[in-house]
């Protein structure tokens, strides 16, 4: 039975450059897969590209392009990415010319489109999941972009692209769709599909199934995280599934570290929703058997829901944020002081906030008073973050910190602060009937 | 004696709901899991953190729950005030629930 093999290139946006050369040089790979698009990157992309019509993909396009082409070129080694962003065409023209400069004459760059569907939804009553309606936004609204399925990029594949860029997809298509190309599966065999979708969740991440985000000193070691090497998905025509990694590359691919990727952001794992399938991971089973090889079994599926889930950025709010930090003995109660003075102080000056926080960070910040309760630390960082309708508020709270120093209580130090608009996403679900994708293509 | 003993956890987030697993090290502990890894406990653990409902999803086949637990992100990832917005680190909070301490003998510690 045939095996293609999927290398994992990045987990975020930001993610390490070197481990994707790594692969593309080493791992023998069929394709390299690179997952950069957070929820809410689409909506400041949109943003960029309000300003610059050649803008609004990832920052690190072409630096990732540039690093990696010449091998993945040189292995027959195939790209998928959504670094396209709120871009997909600016995407694959930056990626053509760089193919250009590089000498890889006849480089075939694919431009899945089709996700942005602001144009069609924007004065629509449609709910959201945080109680507006999409037209409720008005002229808040930034983004609004459809996660699209394997489909056009296993078409694009077929159509003999060797990098498909798209912008918003569901980050498991970005595997499955090479393995729909490569073994034809039906788009109907739910089974094959759930176990596709099991090899790009476990995948997309990168990093975090061979070990990254996974050390817990004396409990969970990990070997060489700074050269930790990224995945590898040996999956088979039947959707058999092998996870291993680069021989000699840091970090490691146990069961365990499978195990907590496995359930990495899943809610009911029985049904987690795609725009191909519905997966079903319940029934899975992990072994290893070997060093750094771990066998995965039992995903399967049930028929998909015929809705794509939509993202919706839109601005939300501003923020305002200040920081100090005391020290030694009675720390946490200077702390306290600073915190009642600035809160006192916002109210004296009428600065307005929808939400105020305040945090004593070394002690309560992360998990609240009940956790903490007991805990004298050597030192306390105070955060007072709020949330107003305008910056201009937003900056009061950073300011009302900062004149503690002269102020507020005794040894406070290393004052900070902050202002900014929150740009925030919503979700709701549209026919997948609405959404038109189509691929263009370009050529080095 | 604490979970951190026979599991491991990791959070994740999507929107205001966060999911944290918890999966043993050795399966043979899983049934531990379900005894003292209960909805209330957790419930009680999160107190203040999760506003929302605790849902505990069971994987005998790999050893692991899996707590789903609603209005636990300070009103969503993309705009919660909290420090740590994803509530990543909820799992080390989760590992943190005491045993009893005459359960050792079964572990793998």
């Amino acid at each position: 039975m045939r095996t293609i093999r999927l290398g994992a290139g990045a987990g975020y946006s930001g993610d390490r450059i070197e481990p994707a050369v790594e692969l593309a040089e080493k791992g023998k790979l069929d394709y390299l897969v690179f997952e950069c698009l957070a929820e809410r990157t689409i909506a400041l992309a949109q943003a960029a590209r309000l300003k610059d019509p050649n803008a609004g993909f990832d920052p690190l396009l072409e630096a990732r392009m540039k690093a990696v082409l010449p091998a993945c070129r040189a292995n027959g080694v195939r790209i998928v990415t959504n670094m396209g962003a709120a871009n997909p065409i600016s995407a694959a023209r930056a990626t053509t010319a760089i193919a250009q400069q590089l000498g890889l004459r006849g480089l075939k760059i694919a431009a899945v489109t089709g996700d942005d569907v602001l144009g069609d939804l924007k004065n629509s009553d449609r709910h959201l999941d945080n109680g507006f309606t999409v037209d409720g936004l008005g002229n808040r609204i930034a983004s609004a972009n459809a996660y699209l399925g394997g489909a056009s990029i296993a078409q694009a594949l077929r159509d003999g692209a060797d990098v498909v860029i798209t912008g918003r997809a569901a980050d498991p298509s970005l595997f499955l769709g090479p393995l729909i190309h490569e073994f034809d599966w039906a788009m109907d065999d739910w089974p094959l599909l759930g176990r596709g979708i099991l090899v790009g969740h476990l995948l997309e991440c990168a990093g975090q199934v061979t070990g990254g985000y996974f050390a817990d000193p004396g409990y969970k070691d990990v070997k060489d995280l700074a050269r930790l090497g990224f995945p590898i998905g040996e999956v088979r025509e039947d959707g058999d599934l092998i996870v291993t990694k680069v021989a000699g590359s840091g970090g490691r691919v146990t069961a365990a570290t499978v195990k907590e990727q496995l359930l990495y952001e899943i809610h009911d794992p029985a049904r987690y929703f795609q725009p191909d399938v519905v997966a079903d991971f319940s029934r899975v089973q992990v072994e290893e058997i070997g060093e750094d090889r771990v066998h995965v079994i039992g995903a399967s599926g049930t028929p998909k829901t015929g809705e794509l889930k939509v993202s919706v950025g839109y601005i939300d709010s501003y923020v305002g944020e200040g920081q100090i930090s005391y020290a030694g003995p009675g720390a946490l109660e200077r702390g306290r002081l600073a915190i009642e003075i600035v809160r006192e102080r916002l109210a004296l000056s009428g600065v307005e906030t929808s939400e105020l926080r305040s945090d004593l960070i070394g002690s309560n910040a992360l998990h609240g008073e009940n956790l903490s309760l007991g805990c004298q630390p050597y030192e306390v960082r105070v955060r007072v973050i709020g949330r107003t309708e305008t910056l201009a508020q937003a900056r009061r709270i950073g300011e009302e910190v900062e004149t503690l120093y002269t102020n507020g209580p005794a040894g406070g130090g290393g004052a900070w602060k902050s202002a900014r608009e929150v740009v925030a996403v919503a979700s709701t679900l549209i026919p997948e009937a609405d959404v038109r994708t189509a691929v263009q293509y370009f050529e080095a | 004696m604490k979970l951190r003993d026979i599991a491991h956890s990791r959070t994740g987030d999507k929107g205001n709901t966060s999911n944290v697993s918890l999966i043993a090290y050795d399966p043979n502990d899983y049934d531990v899991l379900c005894t003292y890894a209960t909805i209330d406990r957790v419930k009680q653990l999160f107190d203040g953190i999760v506003n929302g409902e605790v849902t505990r999803y069971e994987l005998p086949g790999i050893g692991a729950l899996n707590f789903v637990m609603t209005e636990a992100l300070g009103g969503g990832v993309t705009r919660s005030l909290a420090i740590d917005a994803h509530g990543k680190s909820l799992s080390s909070a989760l590992l943190n629930m005491d045993l009893p301490d005459d359960l050792r003998s079964g572990s793998n510690e």
